[in-house]
């Protein structure tokens, strides 16, 4: 598992699955649609990209395709570090 | 009038108009129309009679609006059960209206077959969505278990109504709301007063078949609820989408779709007053509106600097009469805190503690009259004859709201308070007592008392203030993690402080009132 992989499930776990057996959280599982994230969730979770890999999140990239589970957050970070380099 | 005949009848006027977009999908009036015939005569089928209650426990979705339908056009009573509501509520609620059936996702099938013990009343659950593997119905087990898919299926043919005994004062749903003593009431309310409320509201909205509404909130809020009932009954398209998360996302699409109406509450407002609109281009939006709590004055003038040419209706209602009031356009600019007039066909005036009618500008509690106030609270005459009373026309009965107003010379109406301690969260109504008793159930926790503190995005925000048993450790995580899996999302609080001891008064009870000073 890469360090991005880790630090995004640790979060999101400590974060929003309260207890919920983390193992039941698939990489491609939708937050939306398993209800475990919402509208103060998404802003919680842009504060821990922002401050975690130091980079600046836009309104218009808060969309799903971006945040909506574990591998587009990976995806979305992956590709915000990328530009920075 | 019967609700379902919003439906009905536009599928017969314009039946190849888009009804319904859901995600990419979507729905003519026609296909609506025919896939909850098929739904309403499956559940007749197996068992549903004239009056029976129907929990309908999904998300916002085509599934949810197709049942909604088919229950009434089957003679049944719609209730509708927020998505994020727990299993403990969810079988407080199934058991206190009775429920026959339920209609819930599949991933929840498991959930209610666990709880079935609990459940003596309820004999059918529908499930919507694909099954994980064959599930055979155990030929003793109770609920019986059906799929959508199958029930749709087997029914292809049975694309027109069945007939109905129903008349207009039979009740349409049951609408639960908070109360101020923890349990949710079931909110009666019948064909007539449903169609006469959506009559009014979308006479003042002006609503016409062009009107493209979009709509976030859950369909279990009657906020949202209404929208899909006001948008059928002139023949508009519906966007329906789950929730706000997105805000980007959500707008858009209000202008990929050419969004014409988008209702709010003002947790969206204040979201929304926090972005670029700039960026998006809102020519074809016709009007918001704010409803659930007041907008904020600055709220609404902000609005509309920036969207100058979107009407803004600010309205204020509750769920036992549905609406109250609007302020009509040419007000917005200098009764800017007002939330208006009475709605069409609707009279409200202001009465002191002995139900005496005040003259203008004294504060006092809002009485409602109209064809849209409910019957009454489902098996609860006690709590019932809290809010109806009798009127000045023998027979007749006043909604007292509850909500201190005062009103101005010109009838213009002004939220000044609450009589209970009902929290406003997000626009709905959260009982303090509710999320105490939740978290007295927790082992650890001794004392409990919630309170609302106001706050520029949510309206208010809910704060739990514990004291722990004797030689427990908690965290605010381990709080909030416990209150998350027992309470739907609005009435989670948002923090958690611990004390040594609550404030009493002098007769021992919680002294709520010193817990706000600051």
């Amino acid at each position: 598992m890469s360090s991005i992989q880790s630090d995004v499930r640790n979060f999101v776990a400590d974060n929003f699955l309260f207890g919920e057996d983390p193992e039941s959280l698939q990489n491609d599982d939708s937050f939306l649609e398993t209800g475990i994230i919402d509208s103060t969730g998404v802003l919680e979770l842009v504060a821990f990209i922002e401050d975690q890999y130091s980079v600046e999140v836009d309104d218009d990239e808060l969309v799903p395709e971006n945040l909506d589970s574990i591998d587009r957050l990976i995806n979305f970070i992956e590709t915000k570090l990328k530009e920075l380099a | 009038m019967l609700l379902q005949s919003f439906l009905e009848q536009s599928a017969h006027d314009n039946p190849d108009k888009v009804a319904l977009i859901v995600d990419q999908n979507r729905y003519t009036y026609l296909e609506l129309e025919q896939q909850s015939n098929r739904l309403a005569q499956a559940l007749l089928q197996r068992g549903l009679e004239r009056g029976d209650r129907v929990a309908i426990h999904l998300d916002n979705s085509p599934e949810s609006v197709i049942a909604i339908f088919a229950v009434l056009k089957a003679g049944g009573v719609f209730v509708m059960v927020n998505p994020t509501t727990k299993i403990d509520k969810l079988t407080y609620v199934l058991n206190n209206c009775r429920a026959r059936m339920l209609i819930i996702p599949e991933k929840k099938r498991n959930t209610i077959l666990e709880h079935s013990d609990l459940l003596p009343h309820l004999k059918t659950a529908v499930t919507v969505g694909p099954a994980a593997k064959e599930q055979a119905n155990n030929e003793l087990q109770m609920p019986r278990f059906e799929s959508w898919e199958q029930l749709q299926d087997e029914f292809a043919d049975c694309v027109s109504p069945p007939e109905t005994q129903t008349i207009s004062i039979d009740l349409a749903a049951l609408v639960y709301t908070s109360g101020s003593t923890g349990n949710p009431k079931g909110v009666m309310l019948t064909h007539l007063n449903m169609t006469s409320a959506a009559r009014s509201i979308t006479t003042y909205l002006l609503n016409e078949p062009a009107d493209i509404i979009l709509n976030v909130l859950p369909l279990s809020f009657d906020y949202g609820l209404y929208q899909l009932l006001m948008a059928f009954r002139v023949s508009a398209t519906l966007v329906l989408e789950k929730s706000f998360t997105y805000p980007h996302a959500v707008l858009q699409k209000m202008i990929d779709l050419q969004v014409t109406g988008f209702p709010l509450v003002p947790t969206m407002s204040a979201i929304l007053l926090k972005m670029d609109l700039s960026k998006y281009d809102f020519s074809n939006l016709r009007y918001i509106t704010n409803t659930g709590a007041a907008l904020p004055t600055e709220h609404i003038l902000t609005f509309r600097k920036r969207l100058p040419h979107v009407q803004i209706f600010s309205m204020y209602g509750l769920t036992e009469c549905k609406r109250v009031s609007y302020l009509p356009l040419d007000q917005v600019d200098t009764r800017t805190g007002s939330v208006g007039i009475a709605m069409p066909d609707t009279e409200v005036f202001i009465v002191d503690d002995a139900g005496h009618r005040l003259p203008p500008e004294h504060v006092g509690e809002l009485v409602v009259r109209g064809a849209n106030v409910m019957k009454g609270y489902w098996e609860a005459p006690d709590r019932t004859a809290e809010r109806l009373k009798p009127a000045e026309i023998p027979g007749e009965m006043y909604l007292y709201t509850g909500d201190l107003f005062r009103m101005d010379r010109e009838g213009y109406l002004y939220f000044v308070g609450r009589r209970d301690d009902i929290i406003k969260s997000r626009g709905e109504k959260v009982s303090p007592k509710e999320v105490e008793n939740v978290l007295f159930t927790h082992p650890g926790i001794s004392e409990a008392a919630i309170i609302g503190d106001p706050d520029p995005i949510l309206g208010q925000s809910i704060r739990a203030i514990i004291t722990l048993m004797p030689d427990q450790e908690l965290t605010e995580k381990e709080v909030l993690a416990y209150c998350r899996k027992h309470l739907e999302d609005f009435m989670v609080p948002q923090k958690i402080e611990f004390r040594a001891e609550l404030p009493k008064s002098p007769n021992g009870k919680v002294d709520k009132k010193q817990l706000t000073l600051p």
